[in-house]
């Protein structure tokens, strides 16, 4: 039986000649049901007959099918999912139909974590020899909602175990031509550039990491993941951010484009609390006085400028500016 | 706009009564819906309209042999449960009626070798069950039965780039999975792990024009974040951050005040999860007439004190 009941006629379990020898158990709410709960007929049957079957623990092709009726109508229910694994671990079923089966259940489902784990267990019985389904999976997934988190975490566990770093920057290139706001893509970009054999690590990829986060904040310079990811790359040695010419170019530039530019601010912001001096020119360039203003002064402006800008956030821009007391100058 | 406990009330109660196919399709998480609904009631201080001895004896019936509880009869016992059972027992101030060995035994049984924790015997494996695992055991006075030192560190290799956590690591960082990482170290006495000013600073970004709270950057934001983001930001002393009143009022714009309860965003269908969200996100900004709640336990705050003293 199909799980795709839409053009089908359902045909009630207790009609059909091979469940004929199944005594059906209804659901057993307690003694005094504190959810008392009318069910559809449909759904009523198929788990009386589920109940039945688990009862007896039958481990067989019908019992499977069965299952797929029970998932079809509830995804959801977990426990389902766990004895349609007994049963296809018993007798030892096609797991390439059940990546089918979950291929046809996970569009309308993506969300799903049952679907997701059940599709894990799946992947780590078949192997290695199923990484590319499994990328080309998640992709398909991706492809329909960008930021899907179980789709991400199997294509992390994916590369993880199963391999196919090489085409994983291309991949993620293309996903932020879509989107470039996408943060779940920059933040798979930083997975790869830590993780990936094939790269060697932050340090490695540090310059050419940056070149491709600067363009992008360039191309659209209110992305808060793209900054982050700025910031990021200098996780293991913030000091390095304020001897990098590039993130001071583009902290400028993107400031002198837009000076109420909150992303921008707070970067200039983190580069003065770690001694960057502005030189006159780029002062005039972003509308500070030039003459005669401290570094703590200069980061007081950009704090009030930001309270003003950001303004939900204002109470965290007064706690910057209160901090700019203690630090030494 | 005022929250209307009195239609929330009962929309709560009415879900006993519903004979619906949404009530149907969650029948297997019962056990989660019945700690949101009676820890909002108990915040909204109705607790006592609903029938204790019944929710308690249907409870247990839930329980399996391995110590483990199911989200309802029936199913089988997963962690998620666990952590809902004991929570209402401990609402009920009934946790004599578990057999804490048991319960303790079968989240240790879930500890992997790299300190993480599995739902269930299937294996998998995510920081929320982290949380549950530390909650839970912390509740039951039973926390020596896991390596704490283990666990901490397998939530701390979640940390990101960010200064956030995600499910594992490497996973991006999501509001849900921060507050169940933030939670867990706080009750391992492990918060140092935390760069508080930047995942503060994340946490806090997280406040979009509406003045509600999304779970990630450039997504929507949704009532339940109100609980998420705001208990995090709570646990890291950092809560003044955002606009308390513009999410004040975001969350009771999010009200049927018709028919009662709460709903992600405006105008979009109500359900008992963002009901609970949504009480509890007030509560934690002081909305008066609401019983305060533990941002680390998600229990009311007299429940928790009662049970640490």
């Amino acid at each position: 039986m199909s799980s795709d009941d839409d053009e089908e006629v359902w045909i009630p379990l207790r009609e059909r000649e091979e469940w004929k020898d199944v005594e059906p158990i209804p659901q057993d709410d307690g003694p005094n049901p504190v959810v008392p709960i009318a069910y559809t007929s449909q759904f009523r049957e198929v788990m009386d007959y589920f109940r039945a079957v688990v009862a007896r623990d039958e481990r067989s092709a019908r019992a499977l099918n069965l299952t797929g009726e029970v998932i079809a109508l509830n995804p959801g229910n977990y426990t389902v999912w766990h004895f349609r694994r007994l049963v296809l671990e018993s007798i030892e079923g096609d797991l390439d139909k059940e990546m089918d089966f979950i291929e046809n259940m996970a569009e309308d489902n993506a969300k799903n974590y049952q679907i997701w784990h059940h599709r894990r267990w799946l992947a780590e019985k078949r192997g290695p020899a199923c990484m590319n389904a499994e990328l080309e999976f998640t992709a398909n997934i991706l492809s329909e909602d960008g930021k899907n988190y179980h789709a991400w975490s199997h294509r992390q566990w994916v590369l993880e175990k199963l391999g196919g770093w090489e085409k994983e920057l291309e991949f993620l290139v293309q996903m932020l031509q879509e989107d470039v706001y996408n943060n779940s893509v920059w933040n798979q970009r930083f997975f790869v550039i830590t993780n990936s054999p094939a790269i060697g690590g932050l340090v490695a990829a540090k310059d050419s990491e940056l070149k491709f986060c600067c363009d992008a904040i360039r191309f659209a310079p209110d992305n808060e993941s793209a900054w982050r990811y700025l910031g990021g790359l200098f996780k293991d040695d913030k000091s390095a951010l304020v001897r990098s010419p590039e993130v001071i170019r583009v902290c400028i530039e993107e400031l002198a484009k837009d000076k109420i530019s909150v992303h921008a601010l707070n970067f200039l912001l983190d580069l003065l609390c770690r001694g960057y001096r502005p030189t006159a020119d780029d002062c005039r360039l972003l509308d500070f006085p030039s003459e005669g203003l401290s570094p703590e002064q200069l980061a007081r402006q950009v704090c009030e400028r930001l309270e003003v800008a950001d303004s939900m956030r204002r109470n965290y821009w007064a706690w910057r500016k209160s901090l700019l007391k203690k630090a030494n100058s | 706009m005022e929250l209307r406990v009195d239609k929330h009330v009962e929309f709560i109660k009415s879900l006993e009564k519903k004979k619906d196919f949404d009530s149907m399709v969650m029948e297997h998480l019962r056990m989660n819906g019945a700690y949101w609904g009676l820890t909002a009631l108990d915040l909204m201080e109705c607790r006592e309209d609903v029938d204790d001895a019944k929710v308690i004896s249907w409870l247990l019936q839930c329980k399996h042999d391995c110590g483990g509880f199911s989200g309802n009869i029936g199913h089988d016992p997963h962690i998620l449960y666990t952590l809902s059972a004991v929570q209402i027992l401990a609402i009920y101030d009934r946790m004599e009626l578990l057999d804490s060995d048991k319960v303790a035994s079968y989240i240790a049984s879930l500890q992997q070798e790299d300190g993480s924790f599995a739902g269930d015997q299937w294996g998998e494996i995510d920081t929320r069950f982290s949380y549950i695992a530390l909650c839970c055991l912390s509740l039951l006075k039973r926390l020596d039965v896991i390596n704490v030192e283990k666990a901490v560190d397998y939530i701390a290799s979640c940390k990101n780039f960010d200064g956030g956590f995600g499910s594992i690591p490497g996973g991006e960082s999501h509001a849900g999975q921060i507050f169940c990482c933030v939670s867990a170290l706080a009750i391992a006495g492990a918060l140092h792990h935390i760069d508080k000013d930047l995942l503060g600073w994340w946490l806090c970004e997280r406040q979009v024009k509406s003045g509600g709270l999304n779970g990630r950057p450039e997504k929507q934001p949704d009532v339940c974040y109100s609980w998420w983001v705001l208990s995090s930001l709570v646990t890291l002393d950092r809560v003044d951050w955002i606009d308390k009143e513009k999410l004040k009022t975001f969350i009771l714009d999010c009200q049927d005040t018709e028919e009662g309860g709460i709903s992600d965003r405006p105008n979009d269908a109500v359900d008992v999860f963002h009901t609970f969200f949504g009480v509890a996100g007030l509560s934690l900004l002081d909305y008066p007439g609401l019983k305060r709640i533990d941002a680390v336990y998600a229990l009311p705050v007299d429940v928790v004190k009662r049970i640490f003293g």
